[in-house]
């Protein structure tokens, strides 16, 4: 700002007095940049937005580890009803199977083939389920359907929504342009894209909206045969999460089967169960960044079944759109900066170019 | 005026001398390449994943050839918004290094796009998603490189001697220079803020919310160096005098922004509680080589005579540009680690030769120019008027 006035002033200033304000105006941006940072402390950044609230309707599925029996009923249902194709590892091939003709689907990860997937954990001898030491565990894999989502924020052409209603976020490929932001910003790794066809799509669990729409059940909560994969509201499926983990082991207990409200794709008999591992308290999507629709339970700690635990409980987008939209508001900022900028060209050129 | 539209000369010559062949060939590679890509997808020639769904032709081709592309930024801002008339000589070459900065990182983009057929939408008002950082960057460079179109076409218009037209633009030329200092400042600045949305992801070395100050300070530092490092280039291959005091001064303010680079990232370390990452944290390594670059090449610029001396200039203007590089570098792809990995990310030879392509096809394009238009400073004027080869640089503002 120095600068600009003192050339204001004066058409020709000397070399040693335009570096004297350049060091003005560059320690004085310091200063004020400084101030912005120590002036900030992390939990309550003066640049971040609200955190948005779960949609009213929000619904989601409640997975619990140790409820999974790892048969992965969901991952074939999940390809069924979403039309997606098998996943053929190497060395996954039928033994006398034609190539490019498997009939073998193996996904051992979420891929633009795969939306949905169970992962094993495994320590020392695995002889214990639900056990961290010498044990082994499940987890499944899917869109969390974040409060405040990543991919959403970062969209440039609106391809990625959250329905404001269900907060369901699903993906338009007719709006997509392939940038793959989406890939990189999502903190749990899930939008996937297919790097191996050459009009590829970006894919992602969107809660099989489409048979939502006809009241039928999510294909992975539809077909689980122990309720490890639940749905329901999000706010029901938060308290039976916070019920499952108050559990003792030794106890006998309730786990419904399908729609915890037993509204969506018809009622359905639960089973009496008894508790064998204590379950952890910490409530997966409860907080992660900003909070997830979609939540998980477990006895084995979230981060060794490979979840990211070492993150805030306020989503990305909060700080990114926060810095943006104080920079931007209302394009003013940048508007002044112009009017100034176009002040001092027209006024420069003139000397420049007219004698 | 009539002293302006000759003080620019095409400098003629052979075009075809062997740097034009040699990079003329490598332009050829990276077509074949991207015909493959084109009829195969990303994953036929690049080790993309989703792990690391930006390669090096974001990172390089775009992230950093756009910081090369701030020569014409930082001249413009210096001759036309300061007035410092001095530096009128060197706008018309470093508007041009930015035009094929910013020409190429665009096309850049069309060659990563996924979906490249729908690249059109960023530009519809009923796809615009406001909260999206990459809209803001995608829309400003896209109007950025109109502008530096019309900012360059006054060679054109001289070369072909359209002088009426020429005559007209110059009067509404201001709102473009205006244009063509906003837009940068910009988008170089969010360029920085595309990465505070991954978080966790980016090692604590260089995540904080200060990204868009450091991207906007790699911008103007790396716009200073590759002036410097032209120009000292140009002298030696071209057999051109150095433009010695305006460089001189070129090197007073890359010690400035250098100084200034270096002095936050320490305060946003300590203030972040971050500063011992830096021995052991992830990636430390490379914040080191970054660092040392940055702060020798600075350290080469404290003693003045050193501003004048080729060789320190060269060596120091390399220095700068290769930190303000690898800080790019790092931001987006080393100190980066995907959410549920493992996962691994090394370019491939094709993807290489790619990127390698689209800065070959910069160079020639660069040799094209200077020898066909007037791009380049004319060095007979300066005789006529002194004996000092840059003292007409000095009366180009006022006479």
């Amino acid at each position: 700002m120095s600068e600009k006035k003192t050339s204001e002033r004066k058409t020709s200033v000397s070399r040693r007095g335009f570096l004297r304000n350049a060091v003005k105006g560059t320690a004085a941006a310091t200063a004020a940049a400084c101030t912005t940072v120590v002036a900030a402390p992390p939990e309550a950044n003066a640049l971040q937005r609200p955190p948005k609230p779960l949609p009213p309707e929000a619904v989601g599925l409640l997975y619990d580890s140790t409820l999974c029996i790892g048969c992965k009923a969901c991952v074939t249902a999940c390809k069924d009803v979403n039309h997606m194709p098998p996943e053929v590892g190497p060395e996954q091939q039928a033994w006398n199977g034609a190539p490019g003709n498997p009939t073998w689907d193996t996904p051992v990860e979420l891929s633009a083939k795969t939306l949905n997937v169970i992962k094993a954990y495994v320590h020392g001898t695995g002889a214990t389920k639900d056990a961290a030491e010498n044990g082994f565990a499940f987890i499944k894999r899917q869109c969390l359907h974040c409060a405040d989502p990543s991919c959403v924020s970062v969209c440039p052409v609106s391809a990625m929504t959250k329905d404001p209603q269900s907060g369901i976020v699903s993906h338009n490929p007719d709006a997509c342009i392939g940038c793959r932001y989406c890939v990189l910003s999502c903190p749990f790794g899930v939008p996937k894209y297919d790097y191996n066809d050459a009009f590829g799509e970006i894919k992602k669990c969107q809660l099989c909206k489409q048979r939502l729409a006809q009241n039928e059940l999510p294909g992975c909560a539809d077909v689980c045969p122990t309720g490890a994969t639940l749905f329901g509201r999000s706010d029901e499926l938060l308290k039976e999460a916070k019920r499952r983990t108050a559990l003792k082991p030794g106890e006998y207990t309730h786990f419904p089967r399908g729609d915890i409200a037993g509204k969506v794709g018809g009622a359905r008999s639960g089973h009496e169960k008894l508790v064998e591992a204590a379950y952890q308290t910490h409530i997966y999507g409860e907080k992660e960044l900003g909070g997830t629709q979609c939540l998980a339970v477990s006895a084995v700690p979230f981060d060794k079944l490979n979840l990211p635990t070492k993150v805030p409980e306020t989503g990305y987008p909060t700080l990114s759109e926060g810095i943006q939209h104080t920079l931007y508001a209302g394009m003013i900022g940048p508007a002044v900066v112009f009017g100034g900028l176009a002040y001092l060209a027209h006024r420069n050129t003139k000397d420049h170019t007219e004698e | 005026m009539a002293s302006h539209a000759h003080a620019h000369q095409p400098i003629g010559g052979r075009l075809l001398t062997l740097p034009f062949l040699v990079c003329s060939v490598l332009v050829v590679i990276a077509a074949f390449i991207l015909a493959q890509r084109y009829g195969h997808g990303l994953g036929a020639v690049t080790n993309l994943s989703d792990g690391y769904p930006w390669g090096i032709w974001v990172a390089i081709d775009v992230v950093i050839g756009s910081a090369f592309g701030c020569a014409g930024y930082v001249m413009a801002m210096l001759c036309y918004i300061l007035n410092k008339g001095e530096y009128h000589p060197m706008v018309r070459p470093a508007v041009m290094a930015s035009l094929f900065g910013y020409g190429l990182a665009g096309a850049a983009v069309l060659i990563d796009l996924g979906r490249y057929w729908h690249f059109y939408h960023l530009m519809l008002p009923w796809y615009a998603q406001p909260n999206s950082v990459m809209l803001e960057v995608g829309l400003c460079v896209a109007t950025y490189t109109l502008v530096l179109v019309v900012e360059f076409a006054p060679a054109f218009l001289e070369r072909f001697g359209i002088e009426g037209l020429r005559r007209k633009l110059n009067k509404v030329l201001w709102v473009f220079i205006a244009l063509g200092v906003l837009l940068p400042t910009m988008h170089q600045s969010s360029l920085g803020t595309m990465m505070v949305i991954v978080g966790h992801k980016l090692s604590p070395l260089w995540q904080t919310q200060l990204l868009p100050v450091f991207f906007l300070l790699t911008a103007v530092l790396m716009g200073f160096a590759i002036v410097v490092w032209e120009s000292v280039m140009a002298s030696l291959n071209f057999r051109r005098p150095m433009e010695t005091p305006v460089l001189k001064k070129l090197a007073g303010l890359m010690l400035v922004v250098a100084s200034v680079f270096v002095a936050l990232r320490v305060v946003d370390l300590l203030v972040r509680g971050q500063f011992g990452q830096m021995f052991g944290g992830p990636q430390a390594g490379w914040f080191w080589v970054e660092s040392v670059l940055m702060v020798g090449g600075l350290a080469l610029l404290i003693p003045k005579a050193n501003r004048g001396r080729s060789r320190a200039l060269f060596l120091s203007s390399s220095m700068l540009l290769t930190a303000g590089i690898l800080y790019r570098l790092n931001v987006y792809l080393i100190g980066f680690t995907p959410a549920v990995g493992p996962w691994h990310y090394f370019p491939s030879v094709k993807e290489i030769m790619v990127t390698v392509g689209v800065f070959a096809l910069e160079i020639a394009l660069y040799l094209v120019f200077v020898k066909k238009l007037p791009v380049l400073h004319a060095i007979e004027d300066h005789s006529a008027n002194s004996g000092a080869p840059t003292s007409n640089a000095v009366q180009a503002k006022h006479g």
